[in-house]
């Protein structure tokens, strides 16, 4: 490598990692990142709005998928999904917060394995259904739940749809990354098919699955252990 | 085609749009100006979309960032019915409650599986670029007609609700936006080359145990500061992968990728920069710590890392 590589631009990284181990606002450190990589790079201000400007405009498909279910979701809480949710899953007696969430990981990552990627995601599934179904679980076998536990719950439901999402999908040929993967391997002269890129990706995701879900079982652990906690400290009083 | 992107890019911007007008006229909000303001700004990169100079569009961004920055977005009121009236809906509705709620992925599935070649004449029906958006632009429109026919609601209800769930997120809706402009400056300035030529220069890769860990860990870093695997998997890929894992240690092409975007993943579950995974969630279940997803990712994250390592290291002869 006899090229000289402007490493300046690292100080864009450096801005981001300060911002927020600075705990200031995220927006505010893209902003300032934006500004200091462009800086950094020699850029002038106007080619920096620009090109801000330009990938502002290209980049706006990216909320869509957050915002367009927030209408019909918003309406149905209103006439109670969530208290649906919630009642349906207390009936069922064998339920657990840790097995409610190990089931719907198996789900995600099957469903996202096979292309079915839009069945779950937060604003459509997690929000409305699967945060107050585990939660509910809790409280049927535990009673009320401290904020701390509640708000971890509502964490972990969240983290599971993330981990069943990210390691079933790439173990889809069709998924963008397989196709990505393989035009840059392509480019630098390897000639790969996708098939076996994505047969190879199956021992890791089955590795994801029994550490997450061995992570549930310990969120379970945690919930009994902590209600146990709370309803000896009440009989103390 | 006949139901295209920009169809929906104009309803979301008449969402935005009704999102400021609704606050402008929310005097419980403290801030309701700057907040329509902000919602305004962002209704206008919508509706008018590539028609802005892009310079305008620049200034509007770091307009908005700055709104947001100085803690000038602020929620207004909620206007939502009493508990024991949403008990009585869910009892009264029960199982069909749900019927909208799954609408929304089964006419996804339905316009990207089944309606993906259908021509209306000579055009497509749904726009084929964007099928799986579009497809699901259409459930998310049948799933509103739904619940409205369910509940008797008007969908302007809909609309405030969507305004009350916006709301309640705040600026969290625009940082994934944000960061996906910052990862296409990255890539302009050429910070990608930069870390690659760090990488490679001063990291022991003479051993193969070393060269797998290094490899792994600099895709997961690396996601981490930009966000996103699909960056990472050039940058680390081209300046390790390729050149030290297959090239000096003769590893089976399709493993070192398959792993190596999976590493990059480990990445993604554990950085605030992938906020519509790890921020958003946060914001859209209303909890008090914007980190409390990552923190409850990384006891996954962190142990299947290790285990990248050890796969790769076994199975990169098959």
């Amino acid at each position: 490598m006899h090229t000289t590589v402007n490493l300046w631009p690292l100080l864009g990284i450096a801005a981001v990692a300060a911002g927020f181990l600075l705990r200031a606002n995220p927006v505010l450190v893209v902003i300032a990142a934006c500004g200091v990589t462009g800086w950094a790079a020699h850029l002038p201000v106007m080619h920096l709005l620009e090109s801000l400007g330009g990938a502002f405009i290209k980049t706006r498909n990216l909320p869509l998928i957050l915002l367009l279910p927030l209408a019909a979701i918003g309406l149905l809480e209103r006439f109670g999904l969530k208290e649906y949710a919630q009642s349906s899953i207390a009936r069922i007696r064998s339920a657990t917060t840790g097995r409610l969430l190990t089931v719907y990981l198996l789900a995600r990552e099957v469903a996202a394995a096979f292309g079915l990627t839009s069945l779950g995601g937060h604003p459509n599934m997690v929000r409305p259904l699967v945060a107050p179904m585990a939660e509910a679980a809790a409280e049927a076998r535990h009673g009320a739940l401290s904020e701390p536990l509640r708000q971890r719950i509502r964490a972990m439901s969240a983290a599971t749809d993330n981990v069943g999402l990210f390691f079933g999908e790439d173990v889809f040929v069709a998924f963008g990354a397989i196709v990505l993967m393989q035009t840059i391997l392509k480019a630098e002269g390897l000639d790969v098919d996708p098939i076996r890129m994505a047969l190879w990706g199956l021992p890791t995701a089955v590795t994801a699955f029994v550490i997450h879900a061995w992570n549930l079982r310990r969120l379970d652990r945690r919930i009994a252990r902590e209600s146990a906690g709370e309803t000896a400290a009440e009989r103390a009083r | 085609m006949i139901v295209s992107l920009d169809l929906f890019y104009v309803l979301v911007g008449l969402l935005f749009a009704a999102c400021a007008l609704m606050t402008v006229r929310d005097r419980t909000n403290p801030r309701r100006f700057t907040t329509a303001l902000f919602w305004g700004l962002y209704a206008l990169v919508y509706l008018l979309g590539e028609r802005l100079p892009p310079a305008v569009a620049g200034v509007l961004m770091i307009a908005m960032a700055l709104v947001a920055g100085c803690g000038l977005v602020k929620p207004g009121r909620a206007d939502v019915l009493p508990d024991d009236a949403r008990r009585a809906g869910a009892a009264r509705l029960g199982n069909r409650l749900l019927v909208p709620a799954l609408a929304i992925p089964v006419v996804t599935m339905l316009g990207a599986v089944v309606l993906k070649d259908v021509h209306v004449g000579a055009r497509f029906l749904l726009d084929p670029k964007n099928l799986t958006l579009v497809s699901m632009g259409c459930g998310s429109i049948a799933a509103l007609a739904l619940a409205c026919w369910l509940t008797r609601a008007t969908p302007l209800q809909g609309v405030r609700e969507a305004r009350r769930l916006i709301d309640a997120m705040s600026w969290a809706v625009v940082l994934p936006h944000m960061l996906a402009v910052l990862g296409l400056l990255f890539s302009e300035a050429g910070v990608g080359k930069a870390v690659a030529h760090v990488a490679t220069s001063y990291f022991p890769l003479d051993s193969r145990l070393l060269a797998c860990a290094a490899f792994c860990v600099g895709m997961a870093l690396f996601t981490v500061v930009m966000g996103n695997g699909f960056a990472a998997f050039p940058v680390i890929a081209g300046g390790i992968g390729i050149p030290v894992l297959v090239g000096v240690y003769r590893a089976d092409p399709a493993v070192m990728a398959a792993i190596g975007m999976f590493s990059a993943y480990c990445g993604t579950l554990m950085t605030p920069m992938a906020a519509n995974f790890n921020i958003v969630p946060a914001a859209l279940l209303e909890l008090s710590d914007k980190n409390a997803v990552i923190k409850a990712q990384v006891p996954t994250a962190l142990p299947l890392l290790g285990a990248n390592i050890l796969l790769l290291y076994f199975l990169m002869y098959r």
